[in-house]
């Protein structure tokens, strides 16, 4: 098995490859009653990523293991997983960071319903963001027929929470959605954010009303555990507080 | 039916041979704030219901409220009340660490955490060594 792929093309000095395990934390609906740790050892190169190993699990030793992915390359948002404990996007989780004297631990997110292995079942979180009205709403025709001009100062206001790619890393990092999930979540309230702050949208009022609420922005507990998932670097409570403070003071 | 418990048995053995339930989540300051704030406030309400219940008693009875006081003159209460005051001062400086960060700014939350440790820690300082002495003294 190695010899057929250790033969790279000549490199000056050879990488060296580890022996990492992986325990994956396995469910299928047809067969278990419950989830169940299963272990997979893979030979993998520092610079491969967690989505890296598990196409060689899927590809070379179980067929049967499943997981989203789309792009790979940390756009689409599919592949959010929770990797040792946090949650992370497996395609832009590089093996060399992790401890692989250890065991990495591979588990689907939390708080959202299980389907199988590594995929739950997202519509919830989707509903709680169509839920925000997470699109433009104005209410006078662009000048001229032409676009709506904005300053810089005013695109800097919400440039933070225009990164979100909806892979629901933070949404299933929150102890409160865990127990809570009528609980909107931190990626409604980002997108929500990403209009309320827009100068050429005109329904602030409505999504700060829609969040103004018991399941709104004040279930929030500034746990903290959202802005250290995302894997776009969204400063996630920051803007949650924003929107809270919107509340209180009024939009300036 | 005997072949799907067997599968159901096998599947439970797999499940208990591992840490079942999933991982813990592993948040970092917030998280943690959190739980302690959490524990830290269920622990005062429970402390606060039994207190307005034996301070209610006075009106029942003076001395039925005179007897319960005097139960509590003992070491072990003494250490609960070290326990107590512990809870409340963590969950009072947290609770204007949560204040700011929502009403001020949440990028300073990490080091306001370490202030609120540190300022709880100070404060426990001036206070246990006092209180210990005058409940193991007399």
């Amino acid at each position: 098995m190695s010899t057929a792929t250790a033969t790279p093309p000549a490199v000056p000095e050879e990488i060296q490859s580890f022996t990492v395990t992986l325990i994956i934390r396995r469910f299928n609906p047809e067969v278990d009653a419950e989830p169940h740790w299963e272990d997979f050892d893979v030979q993998l190169y520092p610079t491969d990523r967690v989505l890296d190993a598990l196409h060689k699990i899927k590809w070379e030793q179980d067929g049967s293991l499943s997981f989203r992915r789309s792009c790979a390359h940390g756009i689409c948002g599919s592949d959010a997983m929770r990797i040792n404990g946090r949650n992370r996007l497996a395609c832009k989780t590089l093996i060399k960071d992790l401890d692989i004297t250890k065991p990495v631990y591979v588990e689907a997110i939390k708080g959202l319903p299980l389907e199988k292995d590594l995929i739950v079942d997202m519509e919830p979180f989707f509903d709680s963001f169509r839920a925000v009205q997470p699109f433009l709403v104005s209410q006078q025709a662009p000048k001229d027929g032409k676009e709506r001009i904005q300053t810089v100062a005013q695109r800097e206001r919400f440039d933070d929470t225009t990164k979100c790619i909806l892979c629901a890393a933070c949404t299933s990092s929150c102890p409160v959605f865990w127990t809570d999930g009528q609980y909107f979540g931190p990626a409604a309230i980002v997108n929500a954010h990403r209009f309320i702050f827009d100068s050429r949208d005109d329904n602030a009022a409505v999504r700060l009303d829609i969040l103004n609420d018991k399941e709104g922005v004040w279930r929030c507990r500034t746990t903290f555990n959202c802005t250290e998932a995302c894997p776009r670097g969204i400063q996630v409570t920051q803007a949650i507080s924003e929107v809270k403070q919107a509340m209180v003071r009024g939009l300036k | 039916m005997p072949q799907q418990s067997a599968e159901t048995l096998a599947s439970q053995q797999k499940t208990t041979s591992r840490r079942p339930a999933g991982t813990l989540y592993r948040g970092r300051e917030g998280m943690w704030s959190w739980v302690l704030h959490r524990i830290t406030g269920v622990a005062i309400f429970f402390f606060l219901l039994v207190h307005i219940l034996d301070t209610a008693l006075v009106r029942v009875s003076p001395e039925a409220y005179n007897g319960v006081i005097s139960s509590y003159q003992t070491p072990i209460m003494g250490l609960g009340e070290t326990a107590l005051v512990a809870a409340i001062v963590f969950h009072a400086f947290n609770g204007l660490r949560i204040i700011l960060i929502d009403f001020w700014n949440a990028k300073y939350q990490k080091v306001m955490f370490y202030v609120v440790i540190g300022l709880w820690v100070v404060t426990m300082l001036a206070f246990v060594p006092r209180h210990l002495m005058n409940v193991f003294s007399d």
